[in-house]
């Protein structure tokens, strides 16, 4: 068994890498991209419909309710922030962490994060019901009228902070990454159009050691910039639940239970993602079985991590004595809401351990299936948190329950398929993978396979 | 223009007056400014019309024309020529009137906002409301403005007036055509006007023939008949609650809607307030079928079938010893019933003269017979019951008159019906087939508040006036009249009952206001002016009452005659009617907040139901909601059956009013029909019923869905003794941890500081607050639909908890707002500082700053704040806006809304006092709408920085507690604790 496989197999040489990548933005794409995108943007109508519906109509269109004020909407909202965790994860802190497996899987990665913070988005800003009055809670704009400031000790305006710093520095971070490919596609460009837009994307990129020096330089300082972020808005994201007093949400364990839960639901779709964009595009030498192995072993850990955080709250329930905090706990296990609560046991917990046997770890369909279980345990795992502490509180002549009704679910449907048009063009019209960075990678590999041959 | 300014016109004398110096001095060049049709810039078009400009012009003008209609149209606004006495735009005015229930008066100030009636108050000096109403007078005004109200005269399904019809009757009222009137029936409801009555008595003089029959659908005639079988003379009994220290109920929800006025309740709390621990309570003891609120405040409750509250009624006769003979018992009213009844028994004769036995409306007139005599025995009568004469005619047999009536017109003896107010082709006993009868009658003539059933089943359709609209009069139950003052001039072509009838009567048409004014004026002689005035303006005439009258009963002799009448139940299933806490016997069917109101016990809205009991229920393997078809008489209806905890077995209960068939929009489809099952003979109690679980199921959606505290201490409870011996016994329920701040507090030592205090002990759980606090509000109603949702909107939650076994429960109810919690978790979450702290500790809405992120009310933790999901106003019809209150935002949907103390109010009142020059406002000034509503005073609200105010007292009494005291919120409604008294022996 080799202890270091190597990260770019089948004997790529540096322009086999550049073609590969490069001739997917340049050659027609495949059926099965029309397909997909086609999907996908009928999904992405069904969504700005089912908004259009919303705003026309107001909130009532979803099953929120008294006393469940957030019901998929922020449960949709943290599920998709959390997705978008592990492409900040990869870029920053693997980068930091000399981690060289992440460069084939890097890019891609990112891109989600920004689709996925672009969803997120969406919910906020709607779940009011009047996004037009949203400009004037998000942002803190000095006012004649009102003469006052948001409400800074509120979570939710930490949430706004927390996210578009996210989002911009994400963003920052992508394209800095993406500027020695672009020109390398505009170097590549056959057509006038194609060199003027990649010319202009590319900032003038030369490839001068001196320009290397400083993009180096630059993008070491974003990745450090990135890092704290993913700790951050993660834990900012579970404050809104943490700050309040509701029993179920009135918890010290949120900030590193919520950041475990996102990195693992973003691997988990990253898994998804780069499984299939392997297969459709032929990847395999690229995007290694080393590469999904890697992220398999995070998805373990941080499963564990997650379900240890499951324990840890029933455990805090029953130690406080806080009878309120008890029959939250005991409610989400066996009360109206049990097959929510067993399906996130099931899918995020029982689940990875088949990640334990190295079999199942490199095994694609496998972990294809088991990333889009955790998928869907982590989504079961917010709206565990959210419907199922609101659903009974305190009094119980104010309980209730939540059913989300068709438009929840179109709406839900309808950023996944946003997500996947973005993606899906992503794929189409920018190098998928950052041929840059892999050819350092293949340029190391390539260096040590001399030496054993010599 | 030129007309406009024109400068000192020929001919015309007087002062002259100039604009300018070029006009004084008549200026030539000036002249021919004024007189110069364009002004100096404006082009004209100098060279004669070409083809070419012609069409230039005209394109222009048709593009300016079209233009025009982009405008708004124009809506002058026009002042009052003459200024209206007392009339300040934007301040309301009260009226004092009277609102009859039942046939029973019950005085009202009504606000009115520029002329239009917004909110309905009781009215302090009239005895039988004394500043208090229930839920349905609060909900009279929305009727006003239901816009599906019967709104002109119709002649079969056509339009026509009211010259029309009076024309057509005064022929066929005449003697000529009428004769002596023996063709002619009035069918009425229950009224105790003088007025009518004066009217009724001219009718009857003009058709000696003609019969007159009063009935309502809710009747209170047993109780009349009872007195009669026991004094010899249809009595009214009134019984004084705030006398009696023992209150036996028998079948009776005398503080619920076995009332047709909230004294009962204003009475009894008096009786149940305890301001130290040494205070003294009363005791109450129930035995019924259906769980009532008189159930729920009971110390003591058995279950007992309604058909065998008579049995239970004599083994307490027997018990007590009633007529010192032998007494027939019947049937065994078993092991539990029996120690209840011996020791209610004990607890009687030891308060002797201070204890009260009353009976339902619902039992039988013997029993009501059996029950005088329990109090003559026990001293009562002439102390807590007295007995005057009725303040309605024909006071104990309108079934009997209803049934000859029907009998009338179907042999043909009829030919003229005339059908003042109420809907008795839908209220009537089934049996009567009065809809099919009415077919028989030449002409039919119904006077209805809307177009019901019995409108349909008319020729001539009359709109009747709302009470709003319409000058009347009406006798409280001791006989104490009222002048209903009009707040409105009709909003459509309605006429009143009275109105109608003198018009018949007198062969002329008449205004109600020379009807009624000429009554009263004709009794006063020469002081009549300034007499009608007052009357006018305290709401009745002072005077009016009906003297005690004499009542002793021959107690073997009735005895005699109540065994005779008593018989043993039988065995089977009985259903028993009972008025509904919405509809009432329909006439509320159409009122959106009536529906909406969740039933006191069961929190059904937009329904009624089968209760059944548990035990029933698994008898028949039904649960909520799967239908019951029930048999009865040979009668079927079908319904669904919900079950109701401590309902006793083997019995139904069923509410009038449902399932109407001609109604207006909000009633259509609402619920089941039950009056099919309702005969002459069966008309309260029909026993031998059969009752099956039927096919299918039924959406029943309740407000509340968890009816256990879960062991929490949300309603702190005790007896009295146990709060005696440790008085600090509450303050030991909840453990918090010390409630320590790391920041220092505002400083709330100066000026107001608002605050409530909200006495369970009192509290019957009514919902006179909610529809008190929705109409103050403007707060919208959402539909059975947006209810089943969990989006109900009542700022106040009725919340109502079941304690003990579910076959026995007892009940605690605890109304439930925003708390104004002094560290509030909604207002830290808000990211738009929506919902603030005032310096007067008020949790203020911002509704303008609201975005509707929805996380204040996640963050509650009483789940008080409510969110319009939808806009709840949209569609709203023209008429209907009338009814909100100008003070009051209208929200719109995205907004959070909650209880803010009725800040509207405060405002007012401290804009008035400083008007006046005042610095502060004396306790009871400002009432909020809920406090001010309570029949049972368990609400007050005033400044706590105010020792000496109301709730300053009762938030200093032990009993005092903060609900969730431990989440450290600080609210400033807190609760004091739950108190029964119960009886040692039954413990």
């Amino acid at each position: 068994m080799e202890l270091n496989p190597p990260l770019v197999t089948g004997g790529m040489t540096y322009a086999d890498v550049t073609e590969k990548v490069a001739a997917i933005t340049e050659q027609a794409p495949p059926k099965q991209w029309y397909v997909a995108l086609g999907i996908s943007m009928l999904l992405a109508g069904v969504l700005f419909a089912s908004l259009g519906y919303l705003v026309t109509t107001g909130i009532g269109v979803w099953g929120n309710n008294s006393p469940v004020g957030w019901g998929w909407d922020i449960t949709n909202f943290v599920w998709w922030i959390g997705i978008g965790h592990a492409g900040t994860l990869i870029s920053a802190i693997l980068f930091l962490f000399r981690q060289r497996w992440r460069t084939s899987i890097n890019r891609a990665a990112e891109a989600m994060t920004l689709f996925a913070v672009a969803c997120a988005g969406i919910y906020p800003l709607f779940h009011t019901g009047r996004p037009w009055r949203a400009a004037y809670w998000l942002f803190p704009m000095p006012n004649e009228a009102l003469n006052m400031w948001q409400n800074f000790r509120s979570p939710l305006m930490w949430d706004v902070f927390a996210v578009s710093t996210y989002a911009t520095v994400s963003a920052l971070f992508w394209y800095v990454g993406l500027i020695p490919d672009l020109a390398t596609l505009r170097d590549r460009a056959k057509t006038r159009i194609r060199q003027v837009i990649f010319g202009v994307m590319s900032f003038g990129w030369r490839g001068g050691a001196r320009q290397w020096r400083h993009y180096e330089l630059a993008y070491l300082l974003l990745a450090g910039l990135s890092t704290p972020l993913v700790l951050s808005v993660h834990s900012i994201v579970s404050f809104d639940f943490a700050t309040s007093v509701i029993p179920g949400w009135h918890t010290t364990i949120f900030p590193p239970y919520f950041v475990a839960g996102a990195i693992f639901s973003g691997f988990a779709m990253v898994v998804t993602l780069m499984v299939t964009a392997r297969y459709v595009y032929n990847l395999q030498n690229l995007i290694t079985i080393k590469h999904l192995e890697n992220m398999c072993k995070v998805m373990l850990a941080t499963g564990m991590m997650v379900g240890f955080a499951y324990g840890t709250e029933f455990f805090i329930a029953w130690y406080s004595a806080n009878p309120y905090e008890r029959y939250a706990f005991v409610n989400r296990a066996f009360g109206p809401y049990w097959w929510a609560y067993w399906s996130m046991i099931l899918c995020n917990v029982i689940s990875p351990q088949f990640f334990w046997f190295k079999r199942f770890r490199t095994s694609i369909p496998v972990m294809f299936v088991l990333s889009i279980f955790i998928n869907i345990g982590m989504w079961f795992e917010r709206f565990v948190i959210i419907a199922t502490s609101l659903h009974r509180d305190f009094l119980p002549s104010s309980w209730g329950y939540f059913s989300p009704t068709i438009i929840d679910i179109s709406t839900f449907v309808g950023t996944m398929g946003l997500f996947m048009t973005l993606f899906l063009l992503f794929l189409r019209f920018l190098p998928a993978i950052a041929i840059s960075e892999v050819k350092g990678v293949l340029h190391q590999q390539i260096n040590e396979q001399k030496g054993v041959a010599h | 223009m030129s007309e406009l300014i024109q400068i000192n016109p020929q001919g015309v004398t007087g002062k002259k007056y100039w604009r300018s110096l070029d006009a004084m001095e008549q200026n030539p060049e000036f002249t021919r400014w004024v007189e110069r049709e364009f002004q100096e810039n404006a082009s004209e078009m100098l060279e004669s019309g070409s083809r070419r400009n012609l069409l230039k012009l005209m394109a222009a003008s048709f593009g300016l024309a079209g233009a025009t209609a982009c405008r708004r149209p124009v809506e002058p606004i026009l002042p009052h020529a003459k200024g209206v006495e007392t009339l300040i735009h934007g301040k309301p005015v009260h009226y004092a009137t009277a609102v009859t229930t039942g046939g029973a008066a019950t005085g009202l100030i009504v606000q009115c906002h520029d002329g239009r009636p917004t909110k309905v108050e009781g009215n302090p000096r009239h005895p039988y409301s004394l500043g208090a109403t229930n839920a349905h007078a609060q909900a009279t005004v929305l009727g006003l403005y239901d816009p599906d109200r019967a709104k002109q005269v119709h002649k079969g399904t056509s339009r026509t007036t009211w010259d029309e019809f009076y024309g057509w009757a005064m022929k066929a009222f005449s003697p000529e055509q009428a004769g002596d009137g023996s063709g002619i029936r009035v069918l009425a409801e229950r009224s105790s006007s003088p007025s009518l009555e004066a009217v009724r008595g001219e009718f009857a003089k003009k058709f000696p023939g003609a019969q007159w029959v009063e009935y309502d659908s809710v009747s209170f005639d047993n109780a009349r008949a009872g007195a009669e079988m026991a004094f010899g003379q249809a009595l009214e009994a009134h019984y004084q609650f705030d006398k009696a220290d023992v209150v036996v109920a028998l079948d009776a929800d005398f503080l619920g809607l076995d009332a047709v006025s909230v004294l009962p309740v204003k009475q009894f709390s008096k009786k149940r307030r305890v301001d130290t621990p040494e205070s003294g309570m009363n005791r109450l003891y129930a035995a019924e079928a259906n769980f009532t609120l008189t159930g729920a405040m009971a110390d003591h409750r058995v279950r007992v079938r309604a058909s065998e509250v008579g049995a239970l009624a004599m083994a307490l006769a027997k018990e007590l010893n009633v007529s010192g003979g032998e007494l027939k018992v019947l049937g065994n009213p078993g092991g539990k019933s029996e120690k209840f009844v011996s020791a209610v028994a004990k607890d009687l004769l030891a308060q002797r003269g201070r204890s009260v036995v009353v009976a339902g409306p619902r039992q039988p007139a013997a029993v009501h017979a059996l029950v005088a005599l329990i109090n003559q025995a026990l001293g009562n009568t002439g102390e807590t019951v007295v007995y005057t004469r009725p303040v309605v005619s024909n006071p104990s047999d309108s079934l009997a008159r209803v049934k000859q009536l029907a009998d009338d017109l179907k042999s043909g003896k009829v030919k003229t019906v005339v059908v003042l107010g109420g809907n008795p082709v839908y209220t009537l006993p089934a049996d009567l087939g009065f809809g099919e009868a009415l077919t028989k009658a030449e002409s039919v003539v119904a006077l209805t508040a809307d177009e019901n059933e019995t409108w349909q089943a008319a020729g001539w359709r009359l709109p009747e006036a709302h009470v709003f609209e319409a000058w009347g009069d009406g006798r409280a139950l001791n006989g104490l009249a009222s002048v209903q003052q009009p707040l409105i001039a009709p909003l459509y072509e309605g006429k009143s009952a009275l109105e109608v009838a003198a018009a018949l009567a007198r062969g002329e048409r008449v205004s109600g206001h020379d009807v009624v004014k000429s009554y009263w004026t004709s009794q006063w002689g020469g002081e009549a002016a300034k007499r009608w005035q007052k009357a006018l303006y305290d709401g009745f005439v002072e005077g009016t009452e009906f003297p005690v009258a004499p009542a002793a009963a021959q107690a073997p002799a009735v005895l005699a005659k109540v065994q005779e009448g008593l018989k043993a139940a039988a065995d089977g299933w009985e259903v028993v009617f009972y008025a509904s806490a919405s509809a009432w016997d329909g006439r509320y069917a159409n009122n959106a907040w009536m529906q909406e109101a969740p039933d006191p016990m069961t929190k059904l809205v937009w329904d009624n139901a089968a209760l059944i009991s548990p035990a029933s229920a698994t008898e028949l393997g039904v649960q909520d909601g799967d239908y019951l078809t029930i048999k009865v008489n040979g009668r079927e209806v079908k319904a669904p059956a919900m079950v109701q905890p401590g309902h006793a077995d083997k019995s139904v209960s069923l509410s009038l009013g449902y399932g109407r068939t001609a109604c207006g929009r909000v009633c259509k489809d609402v619920g089941h029909s039950v009056e099919p099952l309702r005969t002459v003979a069966g008309f309260q109690i029909a026993a031998g019923a059969d009752v099956k679980k039927g096919s299918g199921s039924y959406q029943l959606v309740t407000t509340q869905e968890h009816h256990s505290m879960e062991n929490r201490p949300i309603v702190l409870e005790a007896a009295l003794a146990e709060y005696r011996e440790h008085p600090d016994h509450f303050k030991h329920m909840v453990h918090s941890p010390p409630r320590v701040s790391m920041y220092q507090g505002f400083d709330y030592s100066q000026g107001y500081q608002w605050g409530m205090a909200i006495d369970l002990t009192s509290c019957i759980g009514c919902n006179a607050c909610v529809v008190a606090c929705q109409s103050e509000n403007n707060i919208p109603v959402v539909g059975k639909d947006q209810v089943r949702r969990g989006r109900e909107m009542h700022w106040i939650r009725m919340d109502r908890y079941y304690t003990g076994s579910e076959e026995d429960p007892q009940v605690v109810t605890q109304p439930m707002a925003c708390q104004q919690c002094e560290n509030a978790p909604c207002e830290s979450v808000c990211p738009v500082a929506a919902t603030v702290h005032s310096a007067e500790g008020l949790n203020d809405m911002a509704y303008n700053r609201c975005v509707g992120t929805r996380y204040c009310a996640n963050n509650c933790p009483y789940k008080v704040r409510r969110f319009n999901f939808l806009e709840y106003h949209k569609g709203i019809e023209e008429s209907t806006k009338m009814v909100f209150n100008p003070d009051v935002t209208v929200r719109m949907r995205g907004v959070m809304e909650k209880c803010n103390y009725c800040v509207q109010r405060i405002q007012e009142k401290k804009i008035e006092a400083k008007a006046q020059g005042r610095r502060t406002l004396a306790d009871g000034e400002v009432k909020s709408a809920c406090e001010q509503a309570c029949p049972a005073e368990a609400i007050a609200f005033g400044n706590i920085n105010d020792p000496e105010s109301r709730v300053s007292k009762l938030k200093k009494q032990q009993r005092d507690y903060e609900l969730l005291e431990e989440l450290n919120t600080r609210p400033r409604t807190t609760y004091l604790a739950k108190l029964r008294n119960p009886n040692p022996e039954l413990a």
